[in-house]
């Protein structure tokens, strides 16, 4: 059984601070999403209300239709992994943590655990803080997955890692999402390298949701038409245009929606390159103070 | 399927195979197959996976045929017109590789 979130209203203020502000949004269960925002948008805080780690100054959480703020029984099958990485106290050695980990975690897998620990040669016996840097995201993403929680969140558990162990754990955590399906959210900055995991994703900007789609539908709303200044000025007008650029006589302008398959043509007989947009790209003027207006 | 590599009513990997190899959302994989159900190039056995077609080969065939001319040689011919490869040359390379193959 896979669960489902229902933000409604959503708002989180600290002091004077508004860090979420009137976010609803639905997540169907057992999906993989993405949360991206710009750094200081609200994505730690979001994922801290939705793991019952902050209470909401108003507006509703649910999962699987249940409120989550000091409700241990939602609480326990919801799993946030921090950054920070979460898993223990600096002075822990990785086993203990491991040890602890296997009585928090109702659904704790631990011949996996195991061998993920060994997979990513984590040493047992280090204390957490002295594992070095390149290593210490690795315990959080192996007890977020072993932990095998119905809610899974991950909020920047990528950070520090390299490359190969990045592709390691992004492998490690489809297959395992395939055999044991769950509700994930992953937060992240590493938008077009993560972003093929996702089947959904999420952006919000100032708390504040942005929008909310299917990853590829997203990534299809954009493009990029290239060619002579005037007639890509001719195509795109009375279109959103998030960016603009020019070399010479030869512009390029990044657009957004509408575009159809008859669209695509009129680009091409009017001599237009109409190429992909990275959804980093997409991601990036759709975050600017000026993105999505023009 | 074109290169026959996949022959008809053969079976495709699941989509559990394919996400992991592509490293990618099985969700994706499940559209992805759906669209060439859609177009036929697909068939769903239940409770069993999915298969290739008989008229998948012919079809992509006759669609990458139809393509040809757009995909291929109107950017072969603006490219050599664009560095100045005369057309008569091109002609002569064709045949003389067509020659070599029949022969």
């Amino acid at each position: 059984m896979t669960l489902d979130i229902e933000v409604t209203g959503l708002q989180l203020r600290y002091g004077d601070v508004t860090a979420l502000d009137d976010l609803t949004f639905r997540l169907a269960g057992g999906r993989i999403y993405g949360l991206l925002g710009r750094n200081g948008s609200g994505k730690t805080s979001l994922l801290s209300v939705v793991a019952g780690f902050r209470k909401a100054s108003a507006g509703t959480v649910l999962v699987a239709g249940q409120p989550v703020f000091e409700n241990p029984r939602v609480t326990r099958r919801v799993c946030l992994i921090r950054e920070t990485g979460d898993t223990g106290d600096k002075d822990d050695r990785v086993g203990d943590a491991l040890h602890t980990a296997a009585h928090l975690r109702p659904g704790w897998d631990g011949d996996y655990a195991d061998a993920l620990v060994d997979r990513f040669e984590i040493p047992r016996r280090t204390k957490l803080g002295e594992l070095s840097l390149g290593q210490r995201s690795a315990p959080g993403m192996i007890f977020g997955l072993a932990a095998r929680a119905p809610v899974t969140l991950f909020d920047e558990s990528h950070l520090g890692m390299d490359a190969p162990s990045r592709a390691a754990f992004s492998d490690e955590l489809l297959s395992d999402f395939m055999a044991h399906p769950r509700t994930m959210i992953i937060s992240t900055h590493l938008i077009d390298e993560l972003s093929p995991l996702f089947e959904e994703v999420v952006i919000i900007d100032n708390g504040r949701l942005l929008l909310q789609d299917e990853t590829d539908v997203l990534r299809a709303r954009g493009a990029d038409v290239t060619g002579p200044a005037e007639a890509v000025d001719r195509f795109v007008a009375g279109r959103t245009v998030l960016r603009e650029r020019q070399l010479g006589r030869t512009k390029s302008a990044m657009v957004y929606g509408g575009l159809d398959e008859q669209h695509r043509r009129q680009a091409r007989d009017a001599g237009l390159d109409l190429g992909p947009v990275a959804l980093q790209d997409l991601f990036v003027h759709l975050t600017q103070p000026s993105g999505g207006q023009g | 399927m074109v290169s026959g590599a996949l022959g008809g009513d053969e079976q495709v990997m699941s989509t559990n195979q394919y996400a992991a190899y592509y490293r990618i959302n099985p969700a994706t994989v499940a559209k992805a197959f759906q669209q060439l159900v859609e177009e036929q190039v697909l068939y769903k056995k239940r409770g069993i996976g999915m298969f290739v077609s008989p008229t998948a080969r012919d079809a992509l065939r006759t669609q990458r045929r139809e393509r040809f001319f757009s995909d291929v040689v109107d950017p072969m011919v603006a490219e050599a017109k664009a560095v100045g490869v005369p057309i008569d040359e091109i002609v002569a390379r064709i045949r003389q590789l067509d020659g070599r193959k029949g022969r």
